[in-house]
């Protein structure tokens, strides 16, 4: 166990020393964030009746979605587990006592955790400040904020679990760039990140929720502010679990296949 | 010791001539070559040799070493290393599981240096590496002082180690990708051209820790190199290896003839055995 806590660590430590780029992040994401509460406004003001969410609701899903975007954004992959694909330094890697899959998890977790701790405080902070319906609202008790948190994290292990399938297939497919692009325009849209999934149409959405995709951002971020509750909630933990398993158990599955395939081009 | 038997591994490579027409007509239909890697690969390494594993380009070297460290499994044929089984297709019970050694537990207890990659983290310094690497070995605290006392003395590493990866020459680099791949003390060392791309102090520095690991504990070593002056410093024992095949196993005295440079001997064993 220690050997992987400490890729965790190293990881974390390399993460967090890219200040400049988590400044320009952070910018892009203040400016998006702005531009989608402005759009959901003018919406909000032509027919608020005919809103699924509230606006304080939407407004605090924009703002905790931009502040743990490292989270969930889906073309956060770590570039060195394609590269060492690529040039074959994973013959390194399999020269190492560890596991591929366990390992390569940890060092995603840590990618997306580092990431996150630079950026969401200050975007958390301003929000917070900002007029109400166009800030980030208090969460709706302290049971929702806990259940906030524990949904987040568990987002953010399915999140991980559905990159490690990237991962591992790029073991047999040797460049990962075509699944890469399949898998972020496939995850963006059905995840609710363009836009919240209580905003589609009844039928579709029963189906959504269903799928993995729904047991990341959706869950936590509408959890906060009240939106998802009571036994809605309950349901959407179960799946969350849920596809955390089976996406661990099948990408162990290809992981291991892809161990003993895998072969090391070149001299 | 260290035994492979019988050992044969091809690859499959997809062919296709140059040009728009023919890169669409492969998209339906592709020609694959086979080739032999390694064709029927037997010998046997004691404890402590010093072994030297040439052959021209694309000769199978690599191979060799790979499945040697268990990460590319051939097709047929007995690998054995230290008395763990790595790959059995002799026998006719079929292994389980259990009988077979697991990568994870062979690797643990070898060491390996690819010459062409780096197990270094580019971003860090170099102790952050080891440390890491003693996590992942699971090396004792004491041993892991001991090993890096000795390896920083003897390679010189004192100035290197608070470096990033990133800004080492590659003599730099090259030095502490044989002390990383020490810290964990293994029995047997693999190494695939080390000094590659090494300049002539690199070299020597090289050559001679290597030398003197083996001489004060009995560390097995399997050198891959187009280097001769590597080999004539290191090797005691040679294996040539040509399309796939042993060609030759003796010692240095066997292939030496008088007045020649050794590369002009070794181009010339080339010639007679038509690799």
């Amino acid at each position: 166990m220690k050997k992987y806590f400490s890729f965790f660590r190293l990881r974390l430590i390399t993460g967090l020393q890219y200040r400049t780029a988590a400044l320009a992040g952070m910018t892009t994401q203040f400016f998006w964030g702005f531009m989608e509460i402005m759009v959901f406004h003018a919406f909000y003001e032509a027919d608020p009746t005919a809103y699924p969410m509230t606006m304080e609701a939407t407004a605090s899903y924009v703002w905790l979605q931009q502040a743990f975007l490292a989270f969930f954004g889906a073309w956060m992959f770590e570039g060195e587990i394609f590269d060492t694909i690529n040039n074959g330094n994973l013959a390194y890697e399999l020269c190492r006592p560890i596991h591929i899959y366990d390992m390569w998890f940890v060092r995603s977790v840590a990618l997306r955790l580092s990431r996150a701790l630079l950026r969401c405080i200050p975007i958390l902070v301003v929000a917070v400040f900002l007029p109400k319906s166009y800030g980030l609202g208090l969460p709706a008790s302290h049971y929702a904020f806990m259940w906030f948190l524990i949904t987040l994290m568990l987002g953010l292990l399915v999140m991980v679990s559905l990159n490690m399938l990237v991962y591992v297939t790029s073991l047999f497919t040797i460049s990962g760039d075509g699944l890469r692009i399949l898998f972020c325009s496939v995850v963006e849209f059905f995840s609710g990140q363009i836009i919240p999934l209580p905003f589609f149409p009844e039928k579709v959405q029963r189906l959504l929720e269903l799928n993995p995709f729904a047991s990341m951002g959706n869950v936590p971020f509408r959890i906060y502010s009240g939106n998802l509750a009571g036994q809605e909630m309950t349901r959407a933990i179960v799946i969350q679990v849920f596809w955390l398993l089976s996406l661990i158990a099948l990408g162990r599955v290809i992981g291991a296949g892809g161990e003993r395939k895998a072969i090391i081009q070149g001299g | 010791m260290i035994t492979m038997e019988h050992v044969c591994k091809t690859y499959r490579i997809a062919k296709r001539n140059a040009g728009f027409s023919e890169a669409c007509k492969a998209l339906f239909h592709r020609e694959y070559e086979e080739i032999h890697a390694l064709k029927d690969v037997s010998f046997t390494i004691d404890d402590g040799e010093m072994v030297g594993y040439i052959g021209p380009n694309g000769a199978g070297k690599s191979s060799t070493i790979k499945i040697l460290s268990g990460i590319l499994t051939p097709d047929s044929g007995n690998v054995t290393v230290d008395g763990r089984l790595l790959w059995n297709s002799g026998s006719k019970v079929p292994l389980t599981k259990q009988e077979r050694c697991s990568r994870i537990e062979h690797v643990s207890q070898i060491g390996v240096v690819f010459g062409q990659r780096s197990q270094l983290w580019w971003d860090v310094p170099v102790i952050d590496s080891f440390e890491l690497l003693k996590d992942i070995y699971s090396i004792s605290e004491p041993v892991y002082r001991e090993n890096l006392v000795e390896l920083t003395e003897l390679l010189n590493l004192k100035e290197l180690l608070r470096t990033p990866t990133r800004q080492l020459s590659l003599g730099q680099r090259m030095r502490c990708e044989i002390a990383a791949s020490l810290l964990h003390s293994p029995r047997i060392l693999f190494l695939d051209e080390p000094t590659i791309g090494l300049d002539a102090v690199s070299k020597l520095a090289v050559r001679e820790f290597v030398k003197n690991l083996n001489k004060n504990h009995g560390t097995t070593v399997i050198l891959t190199t187009h280097d001769m002056q590597d080999i004539e410093a290191l090797a005691s024992r040679i294996i040539l290896i040509g399309k796939g095949q042993i060609l030759m196993d003796g010692g240095l005295e066997d292939i030496r003839r008088g007045g020649e440079s050794m590369d002009e001997t070794l181009a010339e064993l080339y010639r007679t055995y038509e690799i």
